[in-house]
């Protein structure tokens, strides 16, 4: 059965008489523990798509349905790890896990379980060595990590990642997409992750969905990953399924792309 | 406050010197040079201001000292006022009072005034900034209010109270609360939306939206409005003092005009000087121990 089901998805966005349409006809069906990707140029509406999942906005036409219920409102079952990591600067690390931590399992657990359920998820990004420092004492990867770890303390049903490594560099970047596999890995968890980063999108991926151009976007193209995992970046570099996966991705982005310049 | 922690520290990091490599002899010696850097930055700001003060004395001493002068010079001040000066708690009758007695009694009212101005003004202003609606309606109310000078109130606020201790109270609480209230609400209006997002992740309520994101976040505006309205509040409760009488230091000023003692009156010039520049940097220091590590992203 269907995990997560987009069906007929449109969204267009009305301020005043004038009124954009951003999104049309987007059908996506996620399997459980499924990774899948989100790629397209810039202003294509895939920040759009996913804060319709998140709810964050809300579906102009068509439907999603997470386990079978209708997504309308924003909720900790879909965590949010946000482009620019979204700490909270007053909060340290570990009090800005303990604001999800308390407020999903503030019933549930009592304070010392809590309290090992925060560790756990620091340690799983290995940032408890810096629980109690600010978000302005810790480099821009770290604050991404305890993003990370805060989205993954409210044991979401899906992890919603929206370009989580876009504003790192390049070296940050790949440390932080083994973590993710790793993570992946080991709890399984479902996730959509949007990218601009093709190598990104090819060794993350179980499934890249590729967007076509803004006004009006829509899915172009589904592509499936079969590569093994575990997948370790220096083997890849050279194999044969991710070089022609990439050449799939490359090749849509750029004919899409030309076609954008001309009209 | 520093000083008595680099003393402490020294003292337990000296011992290890022997044995311990660099790290431990640099970190005192680090901290001597602060001791030095400290009482460079006391010097600096400490020394101009007291030569300032010590020529313009001179000046005034020199130019109300000949005969005809309409105002005392300070060694006059000095000489007739000399109580006043030493003693700001002696009591020797209910109306004859030191002015540390009198600038508290004043204190007290700024506070209950202020006080309730502060928290009024920060639910009013959170209110405001959360919704479009009653910004447009309530913002050109509150911009017209706001530049009513704080005496304007006294008379319709006596007539409310029929009291002059409510009605001052009442004076400093409507000339303070402005500020508050348009400071916290372009402090809330100026949440980022990256906040509200994980806010609704969250499902956070409307309580707990309110105390543990929009007071956080909206902390530097606030404290700013806050700041700005000690300074205004300590401004009108010498003026109301004066007119509702009491035992303040308005009240104290005003009397001391009516019978001519005018040296009395340049001291509690100093007094409220220093007390309304003590009340702001008090706000201002809370200011920054609260909102520390809040301000950038």
């Amino acid at each position: 059965m269907t995990y997560l089901q987009i069906s007929a998805v449109g969204k267009t966005f009305t301020r005043g008489r004038a009124s954009t349409e951003v999104l049309r006809d987007i059908n996506l069906d996620i399997e459980k523990g499924e990774f899948v990707s989100i790629i397209g140029h810039s202003g294509c509406g895939k920040s759009t798509l996913l804060n319709l999942v998140a709810g964050l906005n809300e579906v102009s036409s068509g439907g999603i349905i997470l386990e079978n219920a209708e997504v309308h409102t924003p909720g900790p079952d879909r965590a949010v790890v946000f482009q620019n990591h979204s700490l909270l600067p007053w909060l340290t690390v570990y009090e800005n896990v303990n604001l999800a931590v308390a407020k999903v399992f503030g019933r549930r657990k009592s304070a010392a379980e809590r309290h090992d359920w925060i560790m756990d998820n620091l340690n799983l990004v290995q940032m408890a060595h810096a629980k109690d420092k600010r978000p302005t004492e810790i480099s821009g990867g770290m604050k991404q990590r305890v993003g990370i770890a805060r989205a993954l303390a409210m044991e979401p049903k899906i992890l919603l990642l929206d370009e989580p490594f876009g504003a790192l560099d390049a070296l940050t970047r790949a440390h932080l997409q083994d973590q993710m596999m790793e993570i992946h890995a080991r709890l399984g968890n479902t996730m959509i992750m949007i990218t601009h980063d093709v190598d990104e999108a090819v060794l993350l991926s179980d499934r890249i969905v590729m967007m076509t151009n803004g006004p009006a976007a829509t899915i172009g193209e589904v592509l499936d990953v079969p590569l093994e995992r575990p997948r370790r970046r220096l083997e890849l570099a050279s194999d044969r399924t991710y070089l022609k996966c990439r050449e799939a991705v490359l090749k849509f982005l750029y004919e899409r792309h030309r076609f954008v310049e001309a009209a | 406050m520093t000083l008595p922690a680099t003393d402490d520290s020294k003292i337990t990091a000296l011992p290890l010197k022997g044995k311990s490599a660099t790290v431990t002899t640099i970190a005192p010696s680090a901290r001597k040079l602060d001791i030095a850097a400290l009482t460079g930055t006391i010097g600096k700001n400490v020394i101009p201001p007291l030569i300032v003060l010590a020529v313009i004395l001179a000046i005034w001493q020199v130019v109300f000292s000949q005969p005809g002068s309409s105002l005392p010079p300070p060694s006059e001040v000095w000489a007739q006022s000399y109580d006043l000066i030493v003693d700001p708690f002696f009591v020797y009758g209910s109306q004859d009072i030191g002015l540390g007695l009198r600038v508290f009694t004043s204190l007290q009212r700024v506070a209950i005034g202020f006080g309730l101005a502060a928290i009024v003004g920060v639910a009013v202003g959170a209110v405001i900034g959360q919704s479009i609606w009653t910004m447009r309606g309530l913002d050109p109310i509150f911009q017209i209010l706001r530049t009513v000078p704080p005496l304007a109130w006294l008379p319709i606020s006596l007539a409310a109270f029929m009291d002059s201790g409510p009605s001052a109270i009442f004076v400093i609480f409507i000339t303070a609360i402005w500020p508050v209230i348009i400071n916290t609400a372009v402090g809330v209006r100026n949440i980022p939306q990256d906040y509200r997002n994980v806010a609704r992740v969250l499902r956070l309520n409307q309580l707990e939206f309110f105390t543990r994101i929009m007071v956080p976040a909206a902390a530097p505006y606030i404290f700013s409005g806050l700041r700005i309205g000690v300074g205004l509040s300590w401004l009108a409760i010498v003026a109301a003092e004066m007119l509702t009488g009491g035992v303040g230091i308005g009240f104290f000023i005003w009397d001391a005009w009516n019978s001519s003692r005018l040296t009395d009156i340049i001291v509690a010039l100093v007094y409220i000087g220093v007390v309304g520049f003590v009340l702001d940097r008090l706000v201002a220091l809370i200011g920054t121990l609260v909102t520390r590590g809040a301000s950038a992203s």
